[in-house]
């Protein structure tokens, strides 16, 4: 019995090839991005490690909002320089060294543009070469004017000892330095992980980095001979008290790395996804392979029933196939996955300019590639090895012709499926708290399946109507009937077909909604003509210098301009965002604000306002008080004055500038909108405030209507990346198209002679099996496509009261280009089979066996 | 000039010197031995012999399905040996018809359609009275809305004959048309094939190894081990039986 079904398995060496594929892409998915998780992750441990090797203990002010130690620079607190000493005289400390080393630097290239580092762009302080530092060439900083820089730095910006450079310090508005010296760290790396560092006197340093003198923000300690770091640390902590952070180096690297893997969890979700996507893709695939293989060896299994081969047996072997079929698929993709990890991870920390540590072996990687590959396989072929048992002795002397069975059943339980998928959906769309993603997940998959179930009964009109486009030709006569002419196998083909695009569908329908409803509330909301403000690239926000806005203010082509500016808080002992505006009535005129509740004219110290919506989320009413820890330190109660409309701009918690100003990180502007004077082109207005900003690298203007077009092109851009990786998903739903279509072919054999006997020509045969490709692809993606637009519609609807877009805009053009891909996707995937169906021997095809 | 297109037009399909081999070395099989044959206009035909004996090889060649190893064979007065597979597709468009065992009918056609088949693949329009007058001779009148599923295998082969008779072929070749029907429909089948000989002057070749069958035929050709060895006209059942003795007995 096993060695029939290998050899049955063995001879249909291109089935073999086509089921294993699904297989194969499914787990590839799954084991790529454990292994690049995995990679990534060791390598960002080796960075910290690195970093902090020769790190004690360090010590820092305590921050109520932010982790000092993730690195966020929000949340950092100077340390007066006199702590130094205090630590210095601790039990079992041998020497404190008092430092700056914090984000914020940013250094103008010699193109005039800031020089990107995703990994950070650092100042600090020069503290002398150590164990972790040393001059490769020039000297140490001594004048106010000299800095070190990096190697990495030098070498990306081409920078040598003697250039002048330009930078924007945290602190500091842009001002030339000199470089005098260039740095590496141990092991003559260039750089940690890929950050430019510019190191300063230790006066400049606190003073452009920190904006006050004699302070630092860490304090490197050194324990004697004999006393442990954890000794050390708790020494420290009990004479210093709890407003200060104490950490050894293990801990710090530790909570440095545990945060980025934290970060790359997600990478591992978007991914996993698109796994779990492409698995149930293949599931279809599989069942409907198997499907296949049972009811063309009908015949060799009746004949084995006959032989006496028991019902369990005939299960047995089918599951043995897809046994084989899934571990040999496993391991391959496996493989691959592999290998696109590691390709993914080098790419990674290529463009980061950090050292890989190297592509592991992740035993979770193989366990669940293997666990999932091979369940998944086993699972699917369950039916069609149960409708292999249940095949008659008796069929071995009947010719093998399929009848049509009801499709009650299948259409009963895909109703059943689809209500559960859709009621699961609405339940959690509606808000079910934190089972909400899991509902939402389980509504489209269950959705999914069930819409697949009702398929075959779908398939009838559809196909039929979709067919009569081709029915002006024979061929397209006969391909049209051909793929009416088992439902359920069109069904599953098209199903695969169908779970790509609805996701896609759905995804886009989103985006776009999304997408339109940013502009035009922007359009709405927004009466400024210019917006000024800078693209973010690290975690310090691009700044507009006072003077520059102060400058802009004098423009006489101007009149309106209203800064903005932001900051991270605890409030109420949550992180939160705040913000502030320089000028109040200037923001309401240009936000179109209106008071709902109290005054919302002027804020003063001590209060605030807040929108309307925020007001009602958070059960705020005027004389509401809050309690606010600002990034620098103090706490303050708040009281609420006014009350907003909700807009699209400028929601949340407004603080007044008096307090922003004393209590931001950043109390400089982030953002200005400008309105110009009525008769003033907006075009000459953008220019004036350009004039003024041409010496700021960060900040650009924008008209309002390029704002709309560039909060638009996000969209776009992560649509392009999800829709690329679903393609690949698409791929597999392809292979399942190529599979049914050459088992048709096998099964028709004699009717394909028959017509080239009678007449039908290579080519005529060609666009008949072409056509029946390209009508159960076009299926599918009608299919999808009616299936993505609701469930998307439908998330686009639930979300209206959550982010507050409920309009629905299809995205036409891309369910458009869906469908004329479906048409070449299904001319293409019909090219094997048709080959095979042109090549077919006429007199083999017709002599009778 | 004029007397040889004459004597050509009486011929409906001509074998010259035709030898058929599969294989090669060891495994070779003479399927047909250099057989020469002429088959005349507005004849039935009946290829007999015994199983292996080449009939089915035979008229695979004279139809243009299978490529001779040697000789030369011609269909009406146009040689196909050598004809590319467009050129043997023109030829089965317009001057063969076929007729199998296994029915052969698309199951999603109906029987007007499979009928039809024919001359839609090769677009051309069907003559109505024609058409007419085959459905007519075949009595499928009411059945033509018929899937094949719905037909019993009497009514499908009658379906086949009509698709292979609507074209108006030079030549239709069957192959074992009976074989899979019972005798009150292989005999229907049967008389129809001679009914459209006769009234039609349709020139009809059929393989079998049935000499009830045979015995419809105008002129029963014997093939044994691919070489024509004997021949009867105007044949009947016993006949053509007592020379199928004769001739196992001689081999
Ligand atoms: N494709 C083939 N390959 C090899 N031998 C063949 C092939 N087709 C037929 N033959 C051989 O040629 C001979 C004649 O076959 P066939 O014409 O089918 O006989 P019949 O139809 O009279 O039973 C037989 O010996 C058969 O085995
Ligand atoms: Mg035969």
């Amino acid at each position: 019995m096993l060695r029939a079904t290998l050899k049955s398995l063995l001879a249909r060496k291109l089935r073999l090839i086509l089921s294993t594929l699904a297989v194969v892409l499914s787990v590839m998915f799954v084991s790529g991005s454990l292994v690049l998780t995995d990679t990534l992750g060791r390598t960002f441990d080796n960075v910290f490690s690195n970093i902090y090797s020769y790190t004690d203990v360090q010590v820092s002010a305590k921050s109520e909002t932010a982790d000092a130690a993730s690195g966020n620079s929000s949340a950092i607190l100077p340390v007066p320089a006199s702590d130094v000493a205090r630590i210095e005289k601790i039990d079992g400390v041998r020497k404190a060294t008092g430092s700056v080393f914090v984000s914020g630097a940013r250094v103008i290239g010699k193109n005039g543009k800031v020089v990107i580092s995703q990994s950070g762009q650092f100042g600090g302080s020069w503290t002398g070469e150590d164990e972790l530092t040393k001059l490769i060439s020039g000297r140490a900083p001594s004048a106010p004017d000299e800095i070190v820089i990096n190697n990495g730095l030098a070498k990306q910006a081409k920078f040598a000892v003697g250039d002048p450079v330009d930078i924007i310090a945290r602190a500091e508005a842009r001002k030339t330095y000199k470089v005098v010296g260039i740095m590496q760290y141990a092991g003559n790396r260039d750089s940690m992980a890929g950050e430019t560092t510019v190191l300063f006197t230790e006066a400049t340093a606190q003073q452009v980095m920190l904006g006050e003198t004699d302070v630092f923000n860490v304090i490197d300690v050194k324990g004697k001979d004999g006393v442990t770091d954890n000794q050390l640390r708790d020494n420290i902590k009990a004479a210093l008290g709890p407003k200060y952070t104490v950490q050894t180096g293990d801990e710090l690297s530790k909570a440095s790395s545990e945060a980025i893997r934290g970060l790359l969890k997600y990478f591992n979700y978007f991914f996993l996804g698109f796994g779990t996507i492409a698995l149930l893709v293949g599931v279809f695939l599989i069942l409907n392979t198997f499907s296949i293989i049972v009811s063309q060896r009908t015949q060799e299994l009746a004949l084995l029933r006959a032989m006496g081969a028991s019902r369990w047996q005939i299960i047995r072997s089918v599951l043995i196939e897809a046994l084989l079929i899934g571990t040999v698929g496993s391991l391959f993709g496996f493989l691959v996955g592999m290998g696109l990890g590691a390709a993914g991870a080098s790419a990674f920390t290529s463009l980061a300019k950090m050292d890989s540590a190297g592509l592991g072996l992740p035993v979770a990687a193989i366990v669940t590639s293997f666990t999932i590959g091979i369940l998944v396989t086993m699972i699917s072929a369950v039916l069609p090895a149960i409708k292999a048992a249940r095949v008659a002795p008796i069929a071995a002397m009947r010719d093998a012709a399929t009848t049509d069975k009801p499709l009650t059943g299948i259409t009963i339980g895909g109703g059943v499926v689809t209500a559960v998928g859709v009621g699961s959906l609405s339940w959690g769309l509606a808000g079910a708290g934190d089972a909400t993603l899991l509902l939402v997940f389980g509504g489209v998959l269950l959705t999914l399946i069930g819409v697949a179930l009702l398929a075959p009964l779908i398939s009838r009109p559809l196909v039929a109507g979709l067919g009569s486009v081709f029915s002006w030709s024979v061929p397209g006569k006969l391909g049209r009937r051909n793929s009416s002419r088992n439902p359920r196998r069109t069904a599953i083909t098209a199903g695969a077909v169908m779970v790509g695009i609805a996701i896609i569908t759905m995804i886009s329908t989103i985006f776009s909604s999304l997408s339109t409803a940013i502009g035009e509330s922007v359009e709405k909301d927004l009466q400024a003509d210019l917006i000024v403000y800078g693209q973010q690239t690290s975690d310090v926000p691009p700044i507009i210098q006072p003077d520059e806005l102060k400058q802009i203010k004098a423009l006489p082509q101007l009149q309106t301009v209203a800064s903005v500016t932001y900051d991270v808080v605890s409030l109420n002992g949550k992180q939160d965002f705040v913000l502030a505006y320089d000028d109040v009535p200037a923001v309401i005129t240009v936000l179109k604000l209106h008071p709902v509740a109290g005054r919302i004219d002027h804020i003063d110290s001590g209060e605030f306002t807040v929108d309307e919506k925020t007001a009602k989320e958070r059960k705020y009413t005027v004389g509401s008080t809050i309690q606010v820890t600002f990034a620098k330190g103090q706490t303050k109660t708040l009281t609420l004055v006014g009350i907003t409309n909700s807009t699209s701009n400028g929601n949340g918690v407004v603080v007044s500038n008096t307090d922003a100003q004393a209590g931001f990180t950043f109390p400089q502007p982030i953002q200005a909108l400008v309105k110009a004077k009525d008769g003033v082109a907006v075009d000459d207005a953008k220019a004036a405030v350009e004039g003024v900003l041409k010496n700021n690298p960060e900040v650009s203007v924008q008209t309002k209507k390029e704002l709309v077009g560039s909060s638009q092109q996000q969209f776009d851009v992560a649509l392009v990346i999800v829709q690329v990786l679903l393609f690949i998903a698409l791929g597999i739903s392809v292979l399942g198209v190529i599979n049914t279509l050459l088992l048709s072919v096998i099964e028709r054999t004699r009717e394909l002679g028959m017509l080239r006997a009678i007449g039908l020509r290579r080519r005529q045969t060609w666009s008949m099996v072409t056509i029946e490709s390209v009508v159960i692809t076009l299926f599918g993606t009608v299919l999808g496509l009616v299936v993505g637009a609701g469930l998307g519609a439908a998330t686009v609807t639930a979300l209206k009261s959550v982010i507050g877009f409920g309009a629905v805009t299809l995205p036409w053009g891309y369910m458009i280009a869906y469908i004329i891909g479906a048409v070449i996707v299904g001319a293409v995937a019909g090219l094997i089979p048709a080959i095979r169906a042109v090549r077919l021997n006429v007199l083999n095809a017709i002599a009778y066996e | 000039m004029t007397a040889s297109v004459a004597t050509r037009t009486e011929v409906a399909a001509k074998a010259v010197d035709v030898w058929k081999i599969y294989g090669t070395g060891e495994a070779q099989v003479h399927a047909l031995g250099g057989v020469s044959v002429e088959l005349e206009k507005g004849h039935f035909t009946a290829i007999m012999g015994p199983s292996g004996s080449g009939k089915s090889t035979l008229m695979h060649c004279l139809a243009g399905l299978d490529a001779v190893s040697r000789g030369e064979v011609y269909i009406g007065d146009s040689k196909i040996t050598g004809l590319s597979d467009r050129g043997l597709t023109n030829l089965r468009r317009t001057k063969v018809g076929f007729i199998f065992q296994q029915f052969n009918l698309l199951p999603t056609l109906t029987a007007e359609e499979n009928i039809l088949l024919p001359l839609s693949i090769s677009g051309r329009k069907p003559d109505q009275a024609w058409f007419d007058t085959v459905i007519e001779t075949v009595g499928l009148r009411d059945r033509l809305k018929h899937r094949p599923s719905q037909l019993s295998g009497g009514q499908q082969q009658r379906v086949a004959c009509a698709r292979a008779l609507v074209s108006r072929p030079e030549v239709i070749f069957a192959d074992e048309p009976t074989g899979n029907l019972d005798s009150r429909s292989g005999a229907e089948v049967l008389s129809f094939l001679r009914n459209s000989v006769r009234d039609f002057g349709q020139t009809i070749v059929m393989v079998t190894h049935d000499p009830n069958a045979a015995s419809y035929a105008d002129r029963v050709i014997f093939l044994a081990d691919g070489h024509i060895v004997d021949e009867l006209h105007a044949p009947t059942a016993d006949a053509v039986l007592d020379r199928l003795k004769r001739l196992d007995k001689a081999v």
